[in-house]
This record gives structure tokens, C-alpha cells and sequence, in this order.
């Protein structure tokens, strides 16, 4: 599956790069990306641990930078 | 500006005024630390904040913790004035970065507004507003002047012209009328339209452009990631260079502590990479943006970049560089005028529906009078055999002119001939031709001129034609009478002659060239779902000249991203060399951070400017 969420307050265009490379190294993730220039964040993971995906997602851009804010649709 | 950028805009006049102020009262010692401390708070206490929270959550080489260390560090060695304007300067610079690129956002979204807010259905004779996702197939809706057409569909009443400019670039207005399809995404200029609607929102033209487009940032182009990497090592190692700087020299050479401290904070001042890490993303951003509004839509930085690297440009002949539809080149009368066999040819072949029989119909000026043809006879891979004011002529290829006993000849022309015959006595041929696209030939030279260094044209028609076409048009040499897979193994064979290959097509049934290439370039894709697909780069109209504009934008885009870096990493560079020596102030590293952020997003900006044709 894959999903694009939007994010608010990502303020830095390094702190993008790192959530990134975050992002990618979680279990269970095929592929991420997070752009700063489209303050989005687009998600490839396996279907049945989605969720949990990007819970931890969450996780590690909060990790990176408190301010910002992922919008669950 | 947002809020948080006008709450930051007032919080960096107030602490500028305020460092204005400490530095003009005279004041020593600890009270001038505490005079500069003021503003130095008001501008940085979030920076320190971030710093500490940063620090909880092991992030250890972040940008603010090192603005944190640097400005603190400069407190500590007593360097006042500089530590409060270094934390200024910084958030002048994230100020100037959140603005610039919250614009550029904007007026790229604004370049691709081309979502329809709603559509008006007409359901039991009542019009409704609804949700252009409501609305299915088969349904019809009402266009009125000024609206964005919301679905793809077909006129079943009115007329009137539309802009297409938001999906082509082409600002020319199209006059539509009853049959004929719009696409969703254009605007309805003048007159009221019904149209039956042919696809639901979400297949529709308008959703696949926007999907695309939203996409593109998800790509990134290899400078993107080398930049990237690149920022994950510089910074470490530059603060560890500014440990070791601060801790060794002190110990076996001579001069200060503060003095070698000094040196090493303006190191970590210099090592944020922010510069790169904004303006590399940035450029891709605008230069794909700006493209778009040419109708040039580009699915990810990296094929901007493949195509900046092209030197060899493969073209698909029919649809790409010629129209795919015929017309009439040439007509060769014997012992007639040219305008009678024309309008006997004509009249012949008023009742077909073929296309190079339509050819010769649109050649002919005049009306046909019907009333003159007689009985019309089909003669199976030969041509027909017509009754025109009661003779009876033969028109068709060679084979037709040795049964009618008609002593014909070949033309010297390429391109499908109709030989013509009265009976037994031949009156001459026309000669057809798949017809040239306008623009090409000067397309071709400008590819030349951008550096582009062979040129091919791909074919699966006869040689004589493809050889014909080539020398029109100036390629530098062709490839005839392939099938669609032997297309695919020639592009394979230029491929690992180590060329950067863009191929150019039109995506109706060259999908597997257009993957294999480096770069895939679909030209008119606009209603063909197959070539956006497949495409790499999608030209929405079939304009050939868009093809060197979009080569144009790619070098621009790259030159740019270039000149960003060489621009960052010389100032950083060299500012870290002479802070080595210390050759340099607090001020020199204000400026290797800040200035050359502004530069180069200010020069990332110019990504944005429509390039010329």
C-alpha cells in the first residue's frame, strides 16, 4: 500500500533528508519519501502493518523535529 | 506570511533594534554581555530550546544545536556583539528560506490549479451542483462561459471555444462544437455546453495530470541524493575538525585558548549544509513547476536531470514527427491538367472513407457534384474502378494500371501514388504523403544548437519514405521498415553504445521504447492514457518545439544546481581554510552560512522564470 500524508511546520529542508532515512530503515517499509518542498510524506509499506507503519513513522519525524505535525486523513 | 513567519519577521526587528542599542551604550565587562544577552534571547531562545529537546532525542549534529554551541561558545570567549548577531543572521536566514520557498510553493500550486471545484449535472431536467467525483459516466453536464471544464466528455449541444493553456501551454483557443471531445482541466470560454461525460473524475485527464504532478517530488534526482549523503558527513565532520581545532592547537602551539575557540566556533557556524540541502530541491522544484507550464509535465526531478545529460535524441517517425494523416504532395497529369485529374481523382473517390481517399477529397477546392458519378467498383488490393460523367476511369496502384492495359510509370517522389487511367489510357498519378509536422526541421537545429550530437528517426515504413522524411527534415540518419520489438533492440543497441538516450514518441505503440530509454519523451500525450503511462517526460501537445524548450529548462535546472553548489561548498570551504589560520571573523562565518543560503535559494528561484522557445 501506499499513502501520502501531509505535514505541517516542516521547517528544514536537512531535517526532511533525516526523517527520511529514518523513515526507510523501519521495519516492515519498502519505500518513503518526505518532501520539503511539497511538505508531504508518501509512504510504501506492506499492507497488513500499515498502520503501525506509520505510527512509527510519526515517531521519528516528531523525533526530528517536535514542530512538526502529520495530518491523518 | 503565515503567523509563524510574521511573528518571526517582528521578533528579528525588535532584537535588531535591541543589539543596535547594546552596542551603542557604553558598557564593559559582564554588563555588556548582559546588554547583548536581550537581544540575543529574544531572537534565539526557540534555537536553544530545539537544541536541548534536540539533544533528549539524540540528535546530536542538528543545525540548532550547533547555532546553540557556536553563539554560547561566543558568549564564553566574550565575543558578544558577534554571538547575538550570528543567532540573528540565523533566523534572518531560516526566515528568508521559509518565505521563499512558501512562495515558490504557492506559485507552482497556482500553475497547476487546474482541479475542478464542481461540476453542474443536469438530472431530470434539473441542473445540480455536485462534486465532479459524482458525477458517472454517460451523465451530462452544463458548461457555462468561464468555468473549468470538471470531466472529459463529448458536445452534445452548443458551441463554443476553449482554453486548453493549463494543460498545453498553448494559449491558442480551440473552437468546439457538437462531437467533438473536451478535456477536463480546460476552461469553457464563450457559449453554454452540453456534454455527455466519457470517464468518472478519478480516470479523467484533468485527476491523471494532477496525480502526476504530485508525484514528481517523490523522484529524486541523483545530485538530490548525493547532496544528501554528502550533508550527513560534512556536518559531523566538520564539528569534530572544530572539537579537535579548539582542544590541540591550544596545547603544542602557541596563542590563546579563546583565540583557537574563536576559530573553531566560526567551523561550526559554517557547517550547516542548509544552503545545498534547500537550494538543490528547490531548483528541481521550480524547474519541473515552470516546465509544466509550458505543458511540459516531468514525473521526477531525476528524468530533469537524465534529460540534461541527453546527447543522442531517437524519434518515432509517424505521429511524432509527422502528423500520422495523409495528404496530397503532389499531383503528375499527363496529357491533362492537373486540376481536372485532381478532380476526377476526387470525384472517384468522394465515397470512400479511406484515408488517403479523404486525402484526395481535401486536396480537391471545389464542390463535388455527385450527380456526374456513376457505379463505383472496389477491385480488391488494387484500387477502384469508377464511372465520372460516364467514362469509366481505373484508380489505384501499378497492378491496377497492367490490368486496365494503361502504359504507366513510376513516380520519382516517395509516398503512396494513385495511378490514374481512362480506360487504357493513363492520365497520370498523385502522389500521398504522411504530411510533415510543422516546426520540425527547426526543431532538429535547435537540438543541434543545445548540444545534442546524433539525431535518429525510427520507422516502420518503407525506406524510400523514411529516407525522403530524414533528408525534409535533417536527422542525422534513420532506421526503416522496423517492426514495434525491432524498435525496442535498436534503441537497446544505441543504449550500450554508451549514448544517453531520449526517446521521442508518441506512446500509441512504442510504450516499450519509451521505458527502455534513459529518458522517455511522449509528445501529444494529452487524451492518451497509455503515453502518460509509459512517459517519463509528457509533452501534453504535439508541438516538436516544446522538445528543445523542455532540453533548455533540464540544462538550465542542472546549471543552476551547479552553480548552487560550487557556490556553497567554495564560500564554506574556503572560510573553514582561513578560519584554520585564523585569518577570518565571526562576520566571514555569518556570511558562509546566511549569504550564501540567500544566494542560492534566490538563485534556486530563477528555476521558476519561463524559458524561451
Amino acid at each position: 500500500m501506499k499513502k501520502t500524508f501531509k505535514l505541517e511546520d516542516l521547517d528544514c529542508a536537512n531535517c526532511a533528508a533525516k526523517m527520511e532515512a529514518a523513515i526507510k530503515k523501519l521495519d516492515g517499509v519498502n519505500n518513503a519519501t518526505v518532501s520539503f518542498m511539497t511538505q508531504k510524506m508518501t509512504i510504501e509499506a506492506d499492507d497488513e502493518r500499515f498502520d503501525e507503519v506509520v505510527k512509527a513513522a510519526v515517531k521519528c519525524i516528531s523525533k526530528v523535529e517536535p514542530d512538526c505535525r502529520v495530518i491523518l486523513k | 506570511m503565515t503567523k509563524k513567519q510574521k511573528k518571526t519577521l517582528i521578533r528579528i526587528v525588535s532584537a535588531g533594534v535591541l543589539t543596535v542599542i547594546a552596542a551603542l551604550i557604553p558598557l564593559d565587562g559582564i554588563w555588556k554581555g548582559l546588554a547583548f544577552a536581550v537581544p540575543y534571547l529574544v531572537i534565539g531562545w526557540d534555537v536553544l530550546w530545539s537544541a536541548v529537546r534536540n539533544i533528549a532525542h539524540g540528535q546530536v549534529f542538528d543545525e540548532k544545536f550547533l547555532m546553540a554551541v557556536a553563539t554560547l561558545g561566543a558568549f564564553a570567549i566574550r565575543e558578544y556583539p558577534e554571538a547575538a548577531a550570528v543567532m540573528l543572521f540565523y533566523q534572518i536566514g531560516e526566515w528568508f528560506q521559509s518565505i521563499a520557498v512558501g512562495k515558490s510553493r504557492k506559485s507552482i500550486a497556482a500553475l497547476m490549479d487546474i482541479r475542478p471545484e464542481y461540476a453542474v449535472v443536469l438530472r431530470e431536467g434539473k441542473e445540480q451542483e455536485v462534486d465532479p467525483e459524482e458525477v458517472e459516466i454517460g451523465e451530462i453536464i452544463v458548461l457555462k462561459p468561464g468555468e473549468r471544464i470538471p470531466l472529459d466528455g463529448t458536445v452534445i449541444e452548443g458551441a463554443g471555444s476553449v482554453d486548453t493553456s493549463a494543460l498545453t501551454g498553448e494559449s491558442l483557443p480551440a473552437d468546439k462544437t457538437v462531437g467533438d471531445t473536451v478535456l477536463s482541466g480546460s476552461i469553457n470560454l464563450s457559449g453554454v455546453l452540453k456534454v455527455k461525460t466519457s470517464s468518472e473524475y478519478a480516470e479523467s485527464t484533468v485527476a491523471r495530470i494532477l496525480e502526476l504532478v504530485e508525484n514528481s517530488s517523490e523522484k529524486k534526482a541523483r545530485i538530490e541524493n548525493f547532496i544528501t549523503r554528502f550533508a550527513r558527513w560534512y556536518t559531523p565532520l566538520v564539528v569534530i575538525s572544530a572539537v579537535l581545532l579548539a582542544v590541540i592547537p591550544p596545547l603544542f602551539l602557541s596563542g590563546s585558548w579563546a583565540d583557537w575557540i574563536n576559530r573553531a566556533l566560526i567551523f561550526l557556524v559554517v557547517s550547516c549544509p542548509c544552503a545545498l540541502v534547500v537550494s538543490v530541491p528547490l531548483s528541481f522544484f521550480g524547474g519541473i513547476g515552470g516546465a509544466s507550464r509550458d505543458g511540459i509535465l516531468v514525473k521526477g526531478a531525476n528524468y530533469l536531470e537524465m534529460l540534461s545529460k541527453a546527447d543522442m535524441v531517437v524519434f518515432d517517425k509517424t505521429g511524432t514527427l509527422t502528423q500520422g494523416s495523409f495528404a496530397v504532395d503532389a499531383v503528375h497529369p499527363s496529357e491533362i491538367s492537373a486540376e481536372e485529374l485532381l478532380d476526377i481523382a476526387a470525384a472517384a473517390e468522394s465515397y470512400s472513407s479511406h484515408p488517403i481517399a479523404e486525402s484526395v477529397v481535401s486536396a480537391f477546392a471545389g464542390d463535388i457534384d455527385r450527380s456526374r458519378i456513376g457505379e463505383i467498383k472496389e477491385i480488391a488490393g488494387m484500387g477502384i474502378e469508377a464511372q465520372v460523367d460516364g467514362k469509366t476511369f481505373f484508380l489505384g496502384n501499378g497492378k491496377l494500371m497492367e490490368k486496365a492495359g494503361a502504359v504507366w510509370h513510376e513516380c520519382h517522389l516517395p509516398g503512396t501514388a494513385i495511378h490514374i487511367s481512362e480506360d487504357s489510357s493513363y492520365m497520370g498519378h498523385i502522389i500521398i504523403n504522411d504530411q510533415i509536422k510543422p516546426e520540425v526541421r527547426e526543431s532538429i537545429n535547435k537540438l543541434k544548437e543545445l548540444g545534442i550530437k546524433q539525431t535518429i528517426m525510427l520507422t516502420g515504413d518503407s525506406e524510400k519514405v523514411a529516407k525522403a522524411v530524414a533528408e525534409k527534415i535533417g536527422v542525422d540518419s534513420y532506421m526503416a521498415e522496423l517492426l514495434p520489438a525491432q524498435k525496442v533492440t535498436a534503441v537497446e543497441d544505441l543504449l550500450g553504445s554508451g549514448a544517453h538516450v531520449a526517446f521521442v514518441g508518441d506512446g500509441i505503440n512504442d510504450a516499450p521504447v519509451l521505458s527502455r530509454a534513459d529518458v522517455g519523451i511522449a509528445m501529444g500525450a494529452l487524451g492518451s492514457d497509455a503515453a502518460i503511462e509509459s512517459a517519463d517526460i509528457v509533452i501534453m501537445d504535439d508541438r516538436i518545439s516544446r522538445l528543445p524548450l523542455a532540453i533548455k529548462i533540464a540544462h538550465r535546472t542542472m546549471r543552476i544546481v551547479h552553480e548552487n553548489i560550487i557556490l556553497a561548498l567554495g564560500v564554506k570551504f574556503a572560510i573553514l581554510i582561513l578560519s584554520a589560520f585564523g585569518l577570518t571573523n565571526m562576520w566571514w562565518a555569518v556570511f558562509g552560512d546566511v549569504g550564501v543560503l540567500i544566494v542560492a535559494v534566490l538563485n534556486a528561484m530563477r528555476c521558476m522564470i519561463r524559458v524561451k522557445e
